[in-house]
């Protein structure tokens, strides 16, 4: 695969495994197995088995027919939003504890900013019955009060990160730290295509099931496996590399991957990683973060706590580089009126996070007959408050 | 043989090194403080270059790394300090960090620098073996910096060999696996650790770190290797009084006992 890992586990000039020698174990224990498992005949039944009665895949394919009329293409939506526990973070979760099931893991952490991930892990381990905490920033806590009760109700733990700016980032230092002081019974839930070799390679596999549906689902609806354009939000960007991953050697297909502008790119409050961004080590991996001059990270901004994350994924970082995706930005205000223009036209409130992706569509030029997928990766549930307060309701 | 070489050769039991965070508590103290502490007879120093995201630092070392941060404290900033600094410190020093800082800098320019002023060596906990040999290990050897490696209880056997044919000054024992500030906790599991490594013979000499606060667990740390580094403990004693400056002396002998 051109734009795959290699066996250090680097895409290109990005990613490897920066890690403490105090990590090294787990994160070595998982670099051995995580193959064998994924390919174990086993595992494989059991996780299609999930996928398909307990999160309700495969997701439809949707061709949103007011949403063509106006752009003027053929604009299909790949309903991740429509998945137990309502976004695409339930692949990775379900995959991620099957794996860590059979490592003997007793214990599951995880970070979280806007609560999918988190809600996400908390489930599938009442599922399992497996002892679950979640970090997340304390003010992250405070925005997303819903997905808080929730995991609380599914049995876990929420453990408020308190250092640093109190978001996504800290409640990712303070997952490692529990890693670090936790080594052998705990397994490490990370959410996104980020973290340390094998993580991004791993996380990317399981979120590939929508990509891999969508050409199908693309077939059988048009007769052509492939769409002209795939777009889909990035903040580390897991539902991105999931949306992308069968489409990556088939250079015919635009990749358009949105990031969240916040308040502006260049406004000191935003989250537009590869404008803002250069090369740099970030939670384990060689990747494009924000970060000062003499190397701290800056905190990054944007109105969805799931995109205010200022590094991508390693991948993301050699597909730009390489240029076979375009990496693009959407301010709050773009992405709340795309989200209120896919609710009144098609009937469907999304996350703020995918509404990121809709709202580039504005901004695009369109054959009539383009065929354009673009990944709703989660509803909207979860930001009604930032909607209600936006839209004064 | 650069000033660590130099160390051991001469004395290879009882090391006390002392761990303090560049710019904590005063952004002009990092001098004084190693100054200082030399003086009190510390064998060796680590200054740490402090970042606004230590993964394996606890919230003692994290605390003092943002205020360093909070009033200017910068890597440009941190060189220009210790640009007169072996006008008034002998001791080795290394500089403890994380990799991002040091790969903004510049790594040939960052190594180039620590040796123009008189580092001998670095630790950077999150840049591992594999990242070390196949992308920084000449550059580090072009200024004679020495990479200081961390081994802890779940590190195999066959990897503290290879940590120890890559070393050239010592080996950074962790008591536990744990991130910094925590407690030496000497079980017989630990302690079975500390032996097994002993009885490999490593040619590097070998020093434990973390968890190490009083008199009592620095000399335990002592019966198992060549010395003791102390982190959290200083750091939060400077944090404790205004003054810190003359109660440094009465915290060294108190560990030194």
């Amino acid at each position: 695969m051109r734009y795959g890992v290699n066996e250090q586990g680097y895409y290109g000039d990005f990613g490897g495994a920066y890690i403490p020698e105090m990590l090294y174990p787990n994160v070595e224990e998982l670099r051995q197995q995580y193959l064998n498992i994924l390919n174990d005949e086993g595992f494989k039944a059991e996780f299609n088995r999930l996928l398909k009665d307990y999160v309700g895949r495969p997701s439809p394919l949707y061709y949103a027919k007011r949403y063509s009329e106006k752009y003027g293409a053929n604009i299909f939506l790949k309903r991740e939003d429509l998945n137990h526990t309502g976004s695409h973070k339930i692949n990775n979760a379900i995959g991620q504890i099957l794996l860590a099931e059979r490592l003997g893991k007793k214990r599951i952490i995880a970070e979280t900013g806007a609560g999918q991930h988190g809600v996400a892990t908390a489930t599938v381990c009442a599922l399992k019955g497996i002892e679950c905490v979640v970090y997340m920033g304390e003010i992250d806590i405070q925005r997303q009060a819903p997905n808080v009760a929730r995991m609380k109700m599914l049995g876990a733990k929420v453990v408020p990160a308190t250092s640093g700016s109190k978001t996504l980032k800290d409640a990712t230092n303070e997952a490692m730290r529990d890693w670090i002081n936790n080594p052998v019974d705990t397994h490490y839930i990370i959410g996104s295509v980020v973290g340390p070799y094998p993580y991004p390679e791993m996380v990317a596999r399981f979120q590939s099931i929508i990509s891999e549906e969508t050409k199908n689902q693309l077939l059988e609806q048009t007769g052509k496996e492939l769409p002209d354009y795939v777009l889909a939000c990035v903040g580390g960007g897991s539902n991105a590399m999931g949306m992308f991953y069968h489409f990556l050697d088939d250079e015919a297909v635009k990749l358009i991957a949105v990031e969240a502008a916040g308040k502006g790119v260049d406004s000191g409050h935003s989250a537009a990683t590869t404008s803002l961004g250069k090369e740099g080590v970030l939670h384990g991996s060689r990747t494009i973060l924000m970060q000062t001059e003499d190397g701290q990270v800056v905190e990054p901004y944007s109105i969805s706590a799931g995109l205010d994350y200022p590094g991508i994924g390693p991948q993301h970082a050699h597909l730009y580089k390489a240029k076979r995706a375009q990496y693009v930005s959407i301010t709050d205000d773009e992405a709340l009126q795309a989200g209120l223009l896919l609710s009144q036209t098609e009937g469907i409130i999304p996350a703020i996070e995918s509404a990121h992706a809709f709202a580039y569509l504005e901004k695009m030029q369109f054959k009539k007959d383009d065929n354009v997928v673009i990944c709703l990766s989660g509803r909207g549930d979860k930001d009604l408050d930032t909607y209600i307060k936006y839209f004064k309701y | 043989m650069n000033r660590l070489n130099q160390l051991f050769a001469k004395k290879n039991k009882d090391l006390l090194s002392i761990y303090f965070t560049a710019g904590y508590p005063d952004l002009n103290c990092t001098v004084d403080i190693a100054e200082t502490l030399e003086r009190n007879g510390v064998d060796f120093l680590e200054i740490g270059f402090p970042y606004s995201d230590p993964v394996a630092d606890g919230p003692t070392i994290q605390e003092s790394s943002q205020k360093a941060l909070d009033s200017g404290m910068t890597l440009k900033l941190l060189f220009e300090q210790l640009k007169d600094l072996r006008k008034r410190v002998s001791i080795p020093i290394l500089l403890m960090g994380y990799v991002n800082p040091m790969v903004q800098y510049g790594v040939e320019r960052f190594c180039q620098t620590a040796a123009e002023v008189g580092v001998d060596g670095v630790i950077v906990p999150d840049l591992p073996m594999y990242e070390y040999e196949s992308m920084y290990k000449p550059v580090f050897e072009k200024y004679g910096l020495s990479n200081i490696f961390l081994v802890t209880p779940q590190t195999s056997a066959e990897r503290i060999r290879k940590i120890d044919s890559l070393s050239n000054s010592f080996i950074y024992l962790l008591s536990s696996s744990s991130i910094t500030g925590g407690s030496l906790n000497v079980s017989d599991s630990i302690e079975g650790y500390y032996q097994r490594v002993k009885a490999m013979e490593l040619k590097n000499p070998i020093v434990i770190g973390f968890g190490i606060n009083s008199n009592k667990t620095y000399s335990k740390a002592c019966e198992y290797a060549n010395g003791a580094i102390v982190g959290s403990a200083f750091v939060k004693y400077l944090g404790s009084r205004e003054d810190y400056m003359a109660g440094i002396p009465e915290f060294i002998q108190n560990i030194k006992g």
